[in-house]
């Protein structure tokens, strides 16, 4: 009778890191379903690519790394990577840009930094930005939901051949997004937009999108995956200053629903800017990193030079987190206030 | 012309007014003493022990202020050195093995049967914590001494042990996590290559000690 | 009902407190064997009241505080006490503690008590100590004592009483049971100490899932005189924290760095009220406790009244233990309690649960991952701090910036690392990060210590030479006076004929001063030789001196040489020989530099050596008429022989000094030539000093040897012993300068001939030493075995340090033998060294048994008395010879794994020690026997 001798508590909520990832990769199967639906096999076959992709580059660096492969490949932390810049990219990427992308995020944004857990900015996220300043054309190249098309959607070998460049992605076939169709709006004012465009009358794709991974999202809060802090505050901030911009002046600025409903907005808010590894950890802190996140998302898609704007803001906010867990420290219990640096001595 | 004047008048001035802040500041907010030696001074072990090549901490702790490196103390090890790194904010250097190595911390132990009561080791002893007088047993001061071991070399009977101390109940902590996965695969080049040069050294030691010994 | 705060964090763990309370309170039979350890509480330990083999009974003080902080320990029932010593302990270390163990008769028989059934009628310090005799320390948590904290009320003002009766722990039904089953007990205990502390509010804080208990304190509480409020409080974890308990209760914050009671607010435990009510009103101390033992590895789990002391494998044999499937052994409960490696671990006062759990139950937590950050340990940790900061901080060994992060206010409740889904030992990283941090700060207190100390030392070493420097000041002072008195006196007309002393005195000084101004004159000379007008004045300068050499030497013949005279010629003779010496420095230098006055100075030399010759000769004539004189003054030679020891002394320091020089000139390569002759000149002025002394001694020990005074033999022993002893160290010197070179790879062969000389002195000195003893030994027979004592002792000493030189020696050789250099002359040395030890030893054995002899001849003299010091050494003698026996058994392995050739030396080395082992051994034994029938 070999008795243990271990340090307290002895008992523990049965979870791993990898079964926090798996629930935030089951969370997205809603978004994915609904990206398909209107796009076709194309985000499936790039989530799968990708997600392979992701494996193949994380075992090779763990390998030079000596560490355990299982180990390591279990968290799932790769994957979901994988599937979370799979989902942001254009429905019909070519393949080399997919893995460009995910050798990026996997190989330099979290294994040099030291892997899971190390890394100061969101992999998927630093991706996605290097594609989209690298490869402008490839990553604005966004095809047309089924409902605005007059054809029908690629079949699964043609979405296969498309991705690997055996096809041409179909002239009819890409659209601008309806971001972009609205910064690229010219001399004509919202009504005179909104009256002219088929897109901007047509949104439902986008928004049925956005509900799904609204949905994903409300199921880890639910399973307190995360707090509801950066979530709400990064909507909440977005809406607020969407809001008083569209009161000010309806026919420069897009209505507030709009900037919450279209582009990556839900994508970010539940999986993106939620990424604990690189958010801020403080309530607070919190509080404050997804407001600015939205803020930022805001100003950027009025006046930057992209028409989509969560990597950035994402990353930018990524670099303050620390500060802002440094100045939002939690008053600990019997002390009158928060203590910084350390000073005391 | 008249500008240059003008302009060599003003500079002179601005120096002359600066100068005055400075020398009154200088006078007004006079440090006492050097500070910095106090401060490198209380992180050093108070050992005593000379082991730096200086007769005390304080000497050593003069002249690290005065740019000796921080790498000379042996009982302070490690934690001193990084401490004196953080102070003095200078890289961290490993340990000068030509001032010993870092040990066990121990206390002398005086086998009392066959002290011959010399009073050598006293004389030795830079805390007083052994007590004895000429002709008569000494014994150390457990709680006084600091390890230094300068009483055992003045023995002429040999009779003082370094004894390494124990962990007692109320000394007794958790020891620090094994990092988890490290412990079951990782590593396995980098962590099993460390194990055997631990090993071997080890092994080194022994033979070098039981050499002496014999 | 009183409105509830709550605190931040907490977690909900499955409860799995059921299983605990399927079946009603049993009492624990009385086990065979009780350990009760003196320690089961915060605090100094217990200091034993009773000895091994006493008979105690139940209830029984056996062990009393030792300090304001610790209690009492109490027989849980009556028996022998069988031992006291160290037994395991709960203790999350698994390490050994003091225990007091108890062989049980089952008789279970009371000592005499009684209780006060209406304690307000008792004084309150009468009250307090009856609380404190019965040994009560908070049986919650820690284990404080509670009469401390009943005590709080003196000097805080306390409004509020809390009554801990939460039992957040998963797992644990103890207090759960007791507030079923003795709900009045413990209303009696909080009425007790709520006379003792007076609050305003008393309130018992129990959970929402502890229904009937909260239902039967609420009715024992409503029959109470006080008013005693029950507050039901939502289920969380750990909601029974101290500190966590009056925020949800108050709504009121402990502050950092302070206790409950300076906010007027005192914590105590459900049980500990009820002991307190046992041990006024029945006066019954607290000999057992409810301790709930459960897990899924026992089969019938419950709670038990157990008496303290019991052990833990008894007591699961008791509830029903499946051995096979208990994997994990936790007392306390499941979040902080903690794993016992060894199932003999009595119960203590703090025991409130044991948990035999399977595999299954608590699984080994799987590997740690990295940290995500997520952040759910920061969300559910009660103490408000950042855990996963604490956690980096940790594992980066940065315990400044941990504490700057509140690190010491964590409570290691678990509840971060119960929902890090990394699986991280958070609380683990944190008690490792807290006994670094104390760690360190004890080191720095002692470090402080030992700075103060050491500029003590100093302060004082400084002191002590400025007062020597005072009095030396003063002594010249006190001398020039007495001299200016003196020249005062002769100017004063006083007849000077009169004292022909005194006369002699001037006439020297008069000498002294014509020298000092020809010595003067010389170097003048000796700087500016082509001067003829210094010369001119150098010889008027010789002439002078001369002049008031002869009539020094006039008077001095002339005046009658009485006593001082001998001192006087002594004096006389070492400053001949200090003149020598300088000179002899003086002649070196300028041979050095190559001056022309060297061969001047070398007359001078040869003219001042021959006057010390004949100081000398002088001195020795004078000594030995003395002698010869003075053979019914016994005291005389001793002194002179003192003066002598000291020329002696003075011709090896100057002997040292020179060969130091030499070393010194050695190593600068410089021509070693004329030092090494100024060396054996040395060498032979310290021969012959050392001989004159020894000549001296000899002739001394004749002339006591006739008085049978052994007594002032003593001090001659002791120099001689201290000659030998110098001797030696000299020699050990040399041998480590002599290794130096070699290891510089420099010639040593002066050196070694140097070495083999010093050696010889050693010996000499030595021998002189034995042979004194010996005459000692024989002078001083049976009649005085005391006196023979010291020597015994000196003997000892003589014998360790030929055995320390031997061992040094050895050192040296195998050194050398690794460093691969030729050992030979060295391992002679060894042989001689080794045969020197032996001898030592040979000759401290005789003494031993010839007094041992002169001991039993006088059996009525008190001979056990005498004895017992004997076997001490003789036993301490065998001792040192088995260690030696054993180092030897051990160099001899090494040798022979090694395969090196010194294994054959090493193994006859070691059959000589084994018998010289076997020789002590024996020696020993019959010693003992001796003392046996004597005693």
């Amino acid at each position: 009778m070999a008795l243990i001798h271990v340090s307290s508590p002895h008992t523990n909520r049965s979870g791993k890191a990898g079964h926090v990832m798996r629930q935030v990769i089951l969370a997205t199967l809603p978004g994915l379903a609904a990206l398909c639906y209107y796009f076709g096999w194309g985000p499936l076959i790039n989530v799968l690519f990708a997600s392979g992709l992701a494996l193949l580059f994380e075992a090779a660096v763990l390998k030079l790394r000596n560490r355990p492969l299982g180990f390591y490949l279990g968290d799932l932390s790769a994957v979901l990577t994988a599937f979370l810049l799979a989902l942001a990219l254009p429905p019909y990427i070519p393949w080399w840009v997919t893995t460009i992308g995910i050798f990026v995020a996997i190989v330099i944004a979290k294994q040099l930094y030291g892997g899971l857990g190390q890394n100061p900015f969101n992999p998927a996220m630093i991706a996605y930005a290097l594609l989209l300043i690298a490869f402008p054309v490839e990553m604005t190249r966004w095809s047309a939901p089924e409902t605005l098309l007059e054809g029908p959607l690629p079949g699964f070998g043609d979405s296969l051949a498309i991705i690997f460049g055996q096809l041409a992605l179909p002239d009819g076939v890409t659209l601008a997004t309806p971001l972009e169709t609205f910064k690229h709006k010219g001399g004509l004012t919202g009504e005179e937009l909104w009256a002219s465009s088929t897109l901007l009358n047509n949104l439902e794709p986008w928004q049925a999108i956005s509900l799904a991974y609204l949905l994903g999202g409300v199921y880890l809060l639910v399973r307190k995956v995360y707090t509801w802090h950066i979530p709400v505050s990064m909507l909440g901030s977005l809406l607020l200053i969407a809001g008083l911009f569209y009161a000010a002046d309806p026919s420069n600025y897009a209505p507030p629903l709009f900037h919450l409903t279209v582009g990556a907005t839900m994508l970010g808010a539940f999986f993106i800017a939620t990424d604990p590894v690189t958010a801020a950890t403080s309530n607070k802190g919190k509080l404050i990193f997804g407001a600015s996140i939205g803020i930022l998302v805001y100003l950027i898609r009025n006046w930057g030079n992209y028409p989509d704007a969560i990597a950035f803001a994402v990353l930018l906010m990524n670099l303050t987190a620390p500060f802002l867990d440094y100045y939002t420290r939690p008053r600990t219990y019997g002390h009158k206030q928060a203590e910084r640096g350390i000073a005391r001595k | 012309m008249e500008a240059i004047l003008i302009a060599v008048l003003i500079l002179l001035g601005v120096a002359l007014v600066f100068g005055a802040l400075l020398g009154f500041a200088s006078i007004r907010f006079k440090v006492d003493g050097n500070p910095i030696v106090d401060q490198i001074d209380s992180l050093l072990p108070q050992t005593q022990c000379g082991q730096c090549g200086h007769p005390g901490c304080r000497p050593y702790a003069e002249a690290i202020a005065n740019g000796e490196p921080i790498n000379k103390c042996p009982p302070g090890g490690e934690s001193t050195i990084n401490a004196l790194a953080d102070l003095l904010d200078v890289e961290p250097l490993p340990l000068d093995a030509e001032h010993g190595e870092e040990q066990v911390k121990s206390v002398a132990f005086i086998r009392e049967d066959e002290c011959i009561g010399c009073t050598k080791c006293i004389q030795a002893c830079p805390v007083d914590a052994i007590l004895g007088a000429a002709k008569q047993m000494h014994t150390v001061i457990v709680s006084e001494c600091t390890g230094c071991d300068l009483c055992v070399e003045p023995c002429p009977v040999d009779c003082i042990d370094m004894i390494p101390i124990e962990t007692t109940l109320s000394t007794w902590s958790w020891a620090e996590p094994m990092p988890g996965v490290q412990l079951i695969a990782t590593d396995r080049g980098r962590g099993a290559d460390q194990q055997v040069n631990n090993d071997s050294d080890n092994h080194t030691d022994d033979s070098d000690q039981r050499g002496n010994a014999a | 009902m009183s409105r509830i705060w709550s605190f931040h964090g907490g977690i909900h763990p499955p409860e799995n407190k059921q299983q605990s309370l399927l079946k009603p309170l049993r009492q624990a039979p009385i086990p065979p064997q009780l350990i009760i350890p003196l320690q089961q509480h915060i605090g100094a330990p217990a200091t034993p009241l009773v000895e091994v083999g006493e008979r105690v009974l139940k209830g029984q003080a056996i062990a009393e505080p030792s300090g304001h902080v610790s209690i009492y320990q109490h027989a849980p029932t009556s028996g022998i006490v069988s031992h006291i010593g160290n037994y395991s302990v709960p203790h999350p270390s698994g390490m050994e503690g003091l225990c007091i163990q108890i062989d049980t008769d089952g008789k279970d028989e009371w000592i005499e008590h009684q209780g006060v059934e209406d304690f307000r009628s008792l004084e309150k310090p009468a009250l307090a100590e009856m609380i404190r005799c019965a040994g009560i320390s908070g049986m919650g948590g820690a284990g404080f004592p509670t009469e401390i904290k009943l005590h709080l009320a003196d000097d805080h003002i306390i409004n509020t009483l809390i009554v801990n009766a939460v039992e957040c722990e998963p797992y644990i039904t103890a207090d759960d049971m007791l507030m079923r089953e003795r709900a009045a007990q413990i209303i009696g205990g909080i009425e007790i100490a709520a006379h003792l502390i007076k609050p305003t509010h008393c309130l018992i804080g129990i959970e929402d899932n502890k229904p009937e208990a909260a239902i039967a304190l609420t009715q024992a509480a409503r029959a109470s005189e006080i008013e005693i409020e029950v507050v039901v409080v939502p289920t969380k974890y750990p909601s029974g924290g101290e500190k966590q308990l009056v925020k949800l209760l108050t709504g009121v914050e402990v502050p950092y760095g302070k206790i409950p009671a300076d906010i007027g607010i005192v914590v105590q435990n459900v049980g500990t009220m009820s002991a307190v009510n046992q041990a006024v009103k029945q006066g019954k101390p607290l000999i057992s406790r409810i301790t709930t033992l459960t897990g899924d590895a026992l089969d019938s789990p419950g709670n038990f009244e157990v008496l303290l002391g019991t052990p833990v494998e008894f007591l699961l044999q008791q509830a029903g233990l499946n051995p096979m499937s208990l994997n994990r052994l936790v007392m306390g409960g499941p979040m902080m309690g903690y794993t016992l490696s060894d199932t003999s671990v009595p119960v203590v006062k703090t025991s409130n649960c044991v948990i035999a759990a399977t595999e299954e139950e608590f699984p080994q937590a799987p590997p740690a991952q990295n940290c995500i950050r997520c952040g759910q340990c920061e969300q559910v940790c009660p103490a408000e701090l950042l855990p996963q900061q604490l956690h980096w901080f940790a594992k980066g060994k940065e315990f400044d910036k941990a504490q700057s992060f509140n690190l010491m206010d964590c409570i290691e409740c678990g509840a971060c690392a119960y929902v890090c889904p990394s699986n991280i030992p958070l609380v683990q990283y944190y008690r490792f990060a807290k006994g670094e941090i104390r760690r360190e700060q004890a080191e720095q207190r002692k470090a402080e210590q030992a700075r103060i100390r050491f500029e003590a030392r100093q302060e004082r070493q400084e002191r002590e030479k400025e007062e020597k420097a005072a009095k030396r000041k003063a002594r010249a002072e006190a001398a020039s006076r007495s001299q200016a008195n003196r020249k005062d006196q002769v100017a004063a007309g006083k007849p000077a004929a009169a004292d022909p002393q005194e006369q002699i005195k001037k006439l020297k000084t008069e000498a002294a001063v014509a020298r000092t101004k020809l010595k003067k004159a010389e170097k003048a000379l000796a700087e500016d030789t082509a001067n003829t007008e210094l010369q001119a004045a150098v010889e008027v300068a010789r002439s002078k001196s001369e002049q008031a050499q002869q009539a020094l030497e006039a008077a001095e013949k002339a005046s009658p040489a009485p006593a001082p005279t001998l001192a006087e010629l002594k004096i006389a003779a070492a400053t001949a020989r200090t003149k020598v010496t300088k000179t002899e420095k003086a002649l070196a230098d300028a041979e050095a530099k190559g001056a022309a006055s060297a061969d001047k100075l070398r007359a001078s030399l040869d003219g001042l050596r021959a006057k010390a010759e004949a100081a000398q000769q002088a001195l020795e004539k004078a000594e030995q008429a003395e002698k010869t004189g003075s053979s019914s003054k016994p005291a005389a030679p001793a002194a002179d022989l003192k003066q002598l020891k000291s020329a002696a002394s003075i011709a090896r320091t100057k002997l040292k000094k020179a060969q130091k020089a030499l070393d010194q000139a050695r190593e600068d390569r410089a021509d070693t030539a004329e030092l090494e002759q100024q060396l054996a000149t040395a060498q032979q002025k310290a021969d012959t000093t050392q001989q004159a002394f020894e000549a001296a001694e000899k002739a001394a020990d004749q002339a006591d040897g006739g008085q049978a005074a052994p007594a002032a033999d003593a001090p001659d022993l002791k120099a001689l012993k201290s000659a030998a002893s110098i001797a030696r160290t000299k020699l050990k010197k040399t041998q480590k300068v002599i290794d130096q070179a070699r290891e510089d790879g420099k010639d040593t062969g002066a050196l070694e001939q140097q070495l083999a000389k010093l050696q010889q002195k050693a010996d000499d000195a030595q021998k002189a030493f034995e042979e004194a003893e010996k005459a000692e030994q024989s002078s001083s027979p049976a009649p005085q075995p005391a006196a023979d004592k010291p020597d015994l002792k000196a003997l000892k000493s003589a014998a360790s340090i030929a055995r320390t030189k031997l061992k040094k020696t050895q050192k040296v050789v195998d050194q050398a033998r690794e460093d691969g250099k030729d050992t030979s002359a060295l391992e002679q040395q060894l042989t001689k060294l080794q045969q020197k030890a032996d001898d030592a030893q040979k000759a401290f054995e005789a003494a031993e048994q010839a007094e041992a002899g002169s001991n039993t001849s006088q059996p009525t003299d008190a001979g056990s008395d005498l004895k017992a010091p004997d076997l001490k050494q003789l036993k301490s003698a065998a001792a040192i010879a088995r260690t030696k026996v054993k180092k030897t058994e051990k160099a001899l392995a090494d040798a022979q794994a090694q395969g090196s050739e010194s294994a054959d030396s090493l193994a006859t080395a070691l059959d000589k020690l084994k018998a010289k082992a076997s020789q002590a051994e024996q020696a020993l034994a019959e010693a003992e026997q001796n003392s046996e029938t004597v005693g």
